[in-house]
C-alpha cells in the first residue's frame, strides 16, 4: 500500500504541527517525572524556599546514596529488595498454578471439573481491596504478617491468568496431543515438552503484567508489613512523610520516588512489544 | 469450545489444579465468606462476642449520610477520572496515527507512566502541590490564587483525579492508537477522495468504527478508579478534607482498619461486591462481544 498516498496522512505544515503538538503532550505528561528526577538531585533548602530550580543540580550521588543506604525508617535497598522478591513471586507463582489448572481443565475430564472452573473463574471478580478485613485476619492466623508469604499468596488468588492459557490452550492444534497420545507419552511429558514451549510468548506476555501488579501493590504490604524492613519500597514512600509538622526531606524522598518506578518502567519499555500484547490480552 | 483429545486419569488433574484451588479457597472463598457472615453481625466493643443484626448494617450503611455522601463522591470521582483519562489519549492517538514516521518513538514515551504505581504518582503529583513546597502550588499564588488541597475539598478531589487520570492516559492511548490503527485505510481515503475534511471523516467514519474501544475502556476506566486508586487518595489526601475525596474502597478501609468497625466494613465489602458483580456482567455481557481488535 502506498505509504505516501498524501490523501489522509499530513505533509508540511499540518505535520510540524502534528509533531509540534504531539511533543507538547509528552512534555505535560512527563512533566511530573522530571520534577521529581530534579528534586532528586538538589539540596533541602533549594526545595523548601519555592520556587525549586527546573535544572537538575549536583547532588544526584549524595542523595540517591542517602535514600539507598540510610533512608527514613529503613534503607530504600532493603525495600526494593523486598519489593523484587514480592513483584517475582506474584508473577511466577500465579504462572506456574494458572498454567497447571489450565492443563488440567482442557486436557482432562474429572470429577467436580466444571465446579472449580466456575470456582477459579468467580474469583476473577473480587479484587483484593474488597476483602481486605477478612483476608487480614487470614494472614494473622497463620502467623505470615510480616513474611513474603503473606505478600505474596492473597495476591495470587485470581483467575485472569488462567482464564488466558485457557484460552491459548484450546487453541493448540489436537493433532499434537493425539499424536502425544499414540506415542504414549504420559501427559506431563506432553505439557513439559509441547505445551510449555508453545506457551513462551504468553507466559512472557503475562510475566510483564503480573510484575507490574505485584511492584505496584500498595494496600496490602500497607497492611501486613508492620516491620519496616519488611516493607515494600511503593508503600514505603509514604511512610518517609514526617507525621505532624516536621518538614519531609523531599531530596531523599524524591529519590526514592525515582527508584520505586525504574524497575517498571525498564520492563515495560524494554519489552514493550509483549506489554502491549499481555495487556490486550489479559483484558479481553 | 471443548478438546476433543483428552488424557485419561482423574488423579493427576486434581492434582494440578490443587494449588489453584486451594490458594483461591484459603485466600478467597473462606475471606469473601467471612466478609458476608460478618456483615449480619455487630460485634461488641471488646471484641468478645458478636450480636446477630441481620441486614441491620446494611440498613444503617443505606441511611448513614456519610456512607450516601461516599457513593456519590465514588461516582463523580470515577466519572472525573474517566474523562480525564480518556479524552486526552484519545486526542494524543488521532495525533500518533496522523504520522507515518515517529509514533513509534512517541508510545515508548507515553507509555512510561503506566509503569509508574498510583501510590508514586500521588507521591509525585502531591509534590507539585504541596502548599509548602509545590511548585505549581508557588506559580498559583503568584497569579494571586490560593491553593490549598489540605483545606478546601473540591481542590481535593481535583488533584486525585488528575493523579489517577495520568498513569491512564498511557493505558488509554495504547487501546485507542491500536484501535485507529485498524481503521481500514481504504475507507478513510475514499471518503477523503470524496472530499470529507479530516474532522469530517473523525466523526462519521473513524469515530463509529472505534466505539466498541471506547465503551470497552469507559468500563475498564471506571473499575480502576472504583478499584485501584486507594494509593493515589491515601498518600495525597487520606480521604479528607472532610471525606471529601473518600470513595468507597478507601471507607472500608478506614472503617474496618482505623476506625475497627468490622461489621461496617463487612457490610461495605458486600456492596462492593455487588459492585463489582455488575460491572463484570456488563464488561461480560455487552463489551465482550463488540470488541475486536
Amino acid at each position: 500500500m502506498a505509504q505516501q498516498s498524501g490523501m489522509v496522512e499530513k505533509h508540511g505544515l499540518g505535520l510540524w504541527m502534528t509533531h509540534a503538538l504531539m511533543i507538547l503532550g509528552v512534555l505535560v505528561i512527563f512533566f511530573p517525572i522530571w520534577l521529581a528526577f530534579v528534586a532528586s538531585t538538589v539540596s533541602q533548602p533549594e526545595i523548601v524556599s519555592p520556587p525549586m530550580p527546573i535544572w537538575p543540580g549536583d547532588l544526584f550521588w549524595e542523595n540517591y546514596k542517602a535514600a539507598l543506604f540510610a533512608g527514613v525508617n529503613v534503607p530504600v535497598a532493603t525495600m526494593l529488595f523486598n519489593s523484587l522478591v514480592m513483584a517475582i513471586g506474584i508473577a511466577v507463582g500465579k504462572i506456574i498454578i494458572s498454567l497447571l489448572s489450565a492443563f488440567a481443565i482442557v486436557y482432562f475430564r474429572f470429577p467436580l471439573r466444571n465446579t472449580f472452573f466456575w470456582m477459579i473463574f468467580l474469583t476473577l471478580m473480587l479484587p483484593v481491596e474488597v476483602r481486605i478485613v477478612p483476608t487480614f485476619e487470614v494472614i494473622a492466623g497463620f502467623g505470615m504478617l510480616n513474611t513474603y508469604q503473606g505478600l505474596i499468596l492473597p495476591l495470587i488468588a485470581s483467575a485472569t491468568a488462567t482464564f488466558l492459557f485457557r484460552q491459548f490452550f484450546l487453541t493448540i492444534p489436537d493433532e499434537l496431543a493425539e499424536a502425544a497420545r499414540v506415542d504414549g507419552a504420559r501427559p506431563m511429558r506432553f505439557f513439559v515438552d509441547i505445551v510449555i514451549p508453545m506457551s513462551r510468548t504468553n507466559i512472557a506476555a503475562l510475566f510483564v503484567i503480573l510484575f507490574i501488579y505485584g511492584w505496584n501493590q500498595y494496600l496490602w504490604p500497607l497492611l501486613i508489613t508492620t516491620d519496616p524492613s519488611m516493607n515494600t519500597i511503593v508503600m514505603g514512600i509514604k511512610q518517609m512523610f514526617p507525621s505532624g509538622d516536621d518538614v519531609a526531606e523531599w531530596p531523599v524522598i524524591m529519590a526514592t520516588s525515582i527508584l520505586a518506578m525504574i524497575p517498571p518502567v525498564i520492563v515495560v519499555v524494554s519489552m514493550q512489544k509483549l506489554f502491549v500484547r499481555g495487556l490486550v490480552d489479559s483484558e479481553k | 469450545m471443548e478438546k476433543r483429545v483428552i488424557f485419561r486419569g482423574w488423579a493427576l488433574p486434581l492434582l494440578l489444579i490443587a494449588p489453584q484451588v486451594i490458594i483461591s479457597g484459603i485466600f478467597f472463598f473462606y475471606p469473601a465468606g467471612q466478609a458476608i457472615w460478618q456483615s449480619l453481625f455487630i460485634p461488641d466493643p471488646f471484641g468478645l462476642s458478636a450480636q446477630f443484626v441481620g441486614l441491620g448494617n446494611f440498613e444503617f450503611l443505606l441511611s448513614d449520610r456519610f456512607y450516601r455522601a461516599s457513593f456519590i463522591t465514588t461516582a463523580v470521582f470515577s466519572i472525573l477520572v474517566t474523562l480525564c483519562s480518556m479524552i486526552p489519549a484519545l486526542f494524543l492517538a488521532v495525533l500518533a496515527d496522523r504520522l507515518i514516521k515517529g509514533s513509534g518513538m512517541y508510545r515508548t514515551l507515553l507509555i512510561w507512566p503506566y509503569a509508574v504505581a498510583p501510590a508514586v504518582a500521588g507521591v509525585l503529583w502531591l509534590f507539585m502541590f504541596n502548599t509548602r513546597v509545590g511548585v505549581v502550588s508557588w506559580y498559583l499564588g503568584q497569579l494571586g490564587y490560593d491553593w490549598n488541597h489540605v483545606l478546601n475539598g473540591g481542590e481535593a478531589m481535583g488533584l486525585v483525579v488528575v493523579a489517577s487520570a495520568w498513569g491512564r492516559i498511557s493505558y488509554n492511548f495504547l487501546f485507542f492508537f491500536a484501535a485507529l490503527q485498524s481503521v481500514p485505510r481504504s475507507v478513510i481515503e475514499a471518503a477523503a477522495i470524496d472530499g470529507a475534511r479530516f474532522w469530517k471523516r473523525f466523526f462519521s467514519i473513524v469515530l463509529p468504527l472505534i466505539t466498541p474501544t471506547a465503551f470497552f475502556l469507559l468500563v475498564v476506566n471506571v473499575v480502576y478508579a472504583f478499584f485501584e486508586t486507594f494509593g493515589v487518595i491515601h498518600t495525597i489526601t487520606a480521604g479528607g478534607p472532610q471525606q471529601s475525596t473518600t470513595i468507597l474502597v478507601y471507607k472500608v478501609f478506614s472503617d474496618g482498619f482505623v476506625g475497627q468497625d468490622l461489621g461496617s466494613s463487612s457490610a461495605q465489602s458486600v456492596i462492593l461486591l455487588f459492585v463489582v458483580g455488575l460491572l463484570t456482567v456488563i464488561q461480560f455481557k455487552y463489551v465482550e462481544k463488540r470488541v475486536h481488535y
